[in-house]
């Protein structure tokens, strides 16, 4: 008989830190070898079109960016509430409601100069998110109820008025589609690469990005969170206001996710429609996840995912298998993550029946 | 008679990296027999008590149980093989009652009758004197108490090999005897008992034998009443200890902290402190004793700002503090020390990190966190308390007295007005314990009034001025330190107050 079991280890293992993503990335694809054989399409061919392909056309490697960019946004917003230790599961909700605002900005400030337009729907996009985000954070900081479960079934919630509205009204007048009304050209996001739909909504991913690595990592602030989210107990007992580092966590967290929608409406869509998101939220939970949390590993991820998303429509197109293909990669993926962090916390002790009887 | 030990334990080693844990153990426990196991911190008693538990898988050695070699790979089956064990940190399902903790995995059966489980653990309690309502919420005991719980269960479960590592630490010295009556009654019937201790009193009262482990190696096993206390000492510490003494005659200044009338609910909504009043001087130092649950938690929460009280008001230097958070608490000029140092700093964050927590502010230069600064400060404190450690280990990585330097370091290098201290040299080594207490005397000596709140009577003794004793949440005896003796005192711990007049 052998037997397996966890066993903690007395340090993380330093190399399994370092091997992680790339680690993920090789166990994945085996895990997901069967599917993509069932689809009828040879596994190398499959992944080389996954992950190669895009990187090798100038259109497909801007496309990358554009598919990332969102995902910048999610993953950074869910990578914050975590390590405040605040399990925000309601980015895609508060992407959502972003867009709204960012929509119903966008048709509202057409007179106005270009960058007051933006900066307005900036503003209320991030407000919305952080709407959406306020009552499950007072809820749990007043009353203690478990953010997974209010912020989870917020996300719906946000789905369903996208589609009221989009069936009642702001079903758009000249189409009759459940789409709403385009917003004003001069709200749109500039262009920042010519001949690509890569746009401002990239470079502001990138700066918020790159404004959260320094808050978290070089402020008080940050260490506060940081403090908050390891152990909180030991904060509230430095005299750290656990509650308001919470409440900023995760109001900071909503408003991100809500600039995605920004993102998406005033930067690809120019205007709201039920499947803007499909997922992006939840998605951000795995960048997140596969970035350790980190900035810089968040933006790695999400270029990452990025590019499957990308390969996984040429891969449709080229060789006929299903674009889900890629959710099923998506998902696999976060299940090894998860499975190689706790790894890295424990290793995996083998035993033999026989051999244990006698010795020690 | 057979005379076949109980548990040999033979060649034990266990490495973690470079550091031997175990060196090459060798111990044999008889049958009926105390056999204590005494050694610093970090000497490898629990190292080996976690292999003979099934906790910890040694590299290399074997166990013998009754003289059959047994593989003991989880506390499963150390349990088959007749091990319980009763350990420092406790495995207790906290929403689950007392009677529920105890019989949990060792019911046998369908039914889970819990009117006789609580009647079994009634009857158990009663029968090795150990105080604990089967019917309580595991959650809402103290630490004491639940330490209690964990040796009623590892009873229950008929153990012929009983493991207690430090089990008096929070016990009066009424309860402390009765526990070692109960241990004595238990040898009778033949079974082992394997006691960890840092106290050589307790060593020689209720031992057998005693083997000494230094560095994770055995340095001597002695017959207990062929041993004398100085050579017990020498050989678990490798040099002659000298215990901390307190300068006579102090000369207790004005009041720095007062409390008045003050009172609080515990978190299960019952009155924990009532109407408990006291000053405490400049320059002195005021000892609560009390079994652990009559209210010391709580009395040390609310001077922290972790917690309001009900009634009642807290004064320090003058200045109203009542119902003040932690922030404003420190700013106003406590020092706090509290009983659980994971509880005072986060383990994941760096030493640095952790020395500046309580003053983020001050490392500030702009809205950036100065690191340099961070780290400058973290090296003279390092320096300063002897902490072993660099600016940037994880605190998470510090042995239990460097972590205590670390908060000590914390809150004495701020100089504060008064100082509120909970165990404070609980699971240190003689060293660490040392140190800690000539540190509390050096406050004392600076001028702050220090809050000392312990279960250790002999630390009471060695530093207090003067002592309350905290019953049921009230103060039940006040006296000076020098009219203070561990009978008296443990009478008033006990609730036996009305055979004592009070002072």
């Amino acid at each position: 008989m052998i037997s397996l079991r966890l066993e903690p280890r007395a340090a993380p293992a330093r190399w399994l830190g370092l091997a992680v993503g790339p680690a993920a990335v090789v166990v994945t694809f085996i895990l997901t070898l069967g599917f993509v054989v069932a689809a009828g399409a040879s596994p190398i061919q499959a992944y080389r079109t996954f992950i190669v392909g895009p990187l090798t056309s100038r259109y497909d490697g801007l496309e990358v960016l554009v598919a990332a960019t969102p995902l910048l946004f999610t993953g950074a917003a869910v990578a914050i509430a975590f390590r405040a230790g605040y399990w925000n599961i309601g980015a895609e909700g508060q992407l959502l409601v972003g867009a709204i605002a960012a929509a119903w900005a966008g048709t509202v400030v057409g007179g106005m100069p270009q960058v007051l337009a933006i900066a307005v729907m900036i503003g209320l996009g991030a407000l919305g998110g952080a709407v959406w985000a306020l009552g499950p954070a007072l809820m749990r900081i007043i009353l203690g109820i478990d953010e997974v479960v209010t912020t989870l079934l917020l996300n719906p919630v946000a789905l369903l008025i996208v589609t009221g509205l989009l069936n009642g009204p702001w079903r758009n007048p000249v189409t009759q589609f459940p789409e709403s009304r385009e917003i004003a050209a001069n709200a749109h996001f500039p262009h920042i690469i010519p001949d690509s739909r890569v746009n401002l909504g990239l470079v502001l991913a990138l700066v918020l990005i790159a404004a959260a690595w320094f808050v978290l990592g070089r402020t008080p602030i940050g260490l506060r969170l940081r403090a908050t989210g390891l152990s909180p107990d030991a904060a509230r007992f430095a005299g750290i206001g656990v509650e308001r580092i919470i409440l900023g966590a995760a109001l900071t967290s909503g408003a991100m996710a809500g600039l995605a929608g920004v993102s998406l409406v005033a930067g690809i869509n120019f205007q709201l429609t039920d499947g803007i998101s499909s997922g992006l939220g939840y998605t951000g939970i795995v960048v997140a996840t596969l970035g350790a949390l980190t900035m810089p590993g968040v933006i790695l991820a999400a270029l990452f995912l990025g590019d499957l998303v990308v390969g996984a429509d040429s891969a449709g197109l080229e060789l006929g298998v299903p674009s889900q293909l890629a959710d099923i990669v998506k998902g696999a993926l976060l299940l090894v993550v998860i499975s190689l962090l706790v790894l890295r916390r424990n290793r995996i002790a083998i035993r033999r029946g026989t051999e244990a009887k006698g010795a020690v | 008679m057979n005379d076949t030990p109980a548990v040999e334990l033979r060649d034990v080693t266990k490495r973690y990296g470079s550091l031997v844990a175990n060196d090459r153990i060798e111990l044999t426990v008889a049958r009926g027999e105390v056999h204590a196991l005494l050694g610093e911190n970090g000497a490898g008693k629990t190292t080996l008590m976690r292999i003979l538990y099934g906790l910890t898988r040694p590299d290399a050695g074997a166990v013998l149980i009754d003289g059959r070699p047994v593989a003991i790979h989880s506390p499963k089956d150390a349990i088959a093989a007749g091990i319980g064990m009763v350990t420092q940190h406790f495995a207790l399902v906290k929403p689950m009652t007392v009677a529920e903790n105890v019989i949990l995995g060792a019911t046998d059966g369908m039914r889970v009758r819990l009117d006789v489980a609580a009647a079994k653990v009634a009857d158990a309690a009663e029968r090795f004197g150990i105080r604990a309502d089967p019917l309580a919420r595991v959650g809402g005991l103290s630490v004491g108490e639940q330490q209690r719980v964990e040796i009623l269960k590892a009873l229950y479960r008929k153990c012929r090999v009983l493991i207690l590592d430090e089990p008096t630490a929070v016990l009066v010295p009424q309860e402390v005897a009765s526990l070692f009556a109960a241990l004595r009654r238990l040898c009778a019937e033949g079974i082992a008992v394997i006691f960890i201790s840092h106290k050589l009193h307790e060593v020689r009262e209720i031992s057998t034998r005693v083997t000494v482990l230094r560095r994770g190696a055995v340095v001597g096993t002695r017959t207990t009443s062929d041993v004398d206390d100085r050579e017990l000492a020498l050989l678990m510490v490798g040099r002659p200890t000298l215990g901390v003494q307190r300068p006579s005659a102090a000369s207790a200044g004005a009041p720095i902290l007062r409390v008045e009338a003050l009172s609080a609910t515990s978190r299960q909504g019952l009155p924990a402190l009532r109407h408990v009043s006291f000053e405490v001087g400049r320059g002195e130092i005021l000892g609560v004793a009390g079994v652990s649950g009559n209210g010391q938690t709580e009395l040390v929460d609310l001077l922290c700002g972790m917690r309001s009280p009900s009634a009642g008001r807290i004064e320090l230097d003058g200045t109203d503090i009542t119902g003040s958070k932690p922030a404003e608490v420190v700013a106003a000029g406590i020092g706090r020390i509290p009983e659980d140092r994971h509880a005072a700093v986060v383990g994941e964050l760096s030493v640095a990190e952790n020395l500046a927590l309580e003053h983020l502010s001050e490392f500030g230069s702009g809205p950036q966190l100065d690191r340099r600064a961070l780290v400058r400060h973290a090296e003279e404190l390092i320096q300063r308390f002897t902490i072993k450690a660099r600016p940037d280990d994880a605190a998470v990585t510090l042995s239990g007295g460097n972590l205590q330097k670390l908060v000590l370091a914390r809150v004495l290098s701020r100089d504060p007005k008064a100082i509120v201290v909970s165990q404070p040299t609980r699971g240190l080594d003689v060293g660490a314990t040392e140190y800690v207490r000539g540190e509390l005397l050096a406050q004392r000596a600076r001028g702050a009034g220090v809050l000392l709140v312990s279960e250790d009577l002999d630390e009471l003794l060695a530093l207090a001025d003067r002592l309350i004793v905290l019953y049921e949440g009230q103060i039940v005896g006040a006296l000076a330190a020098a009219d203070a003796d561990p009978a008296r005192l443990g009478l008033l711990m006990a609730g036996l107050f009305h055979l004592e007049p009070v002072a």
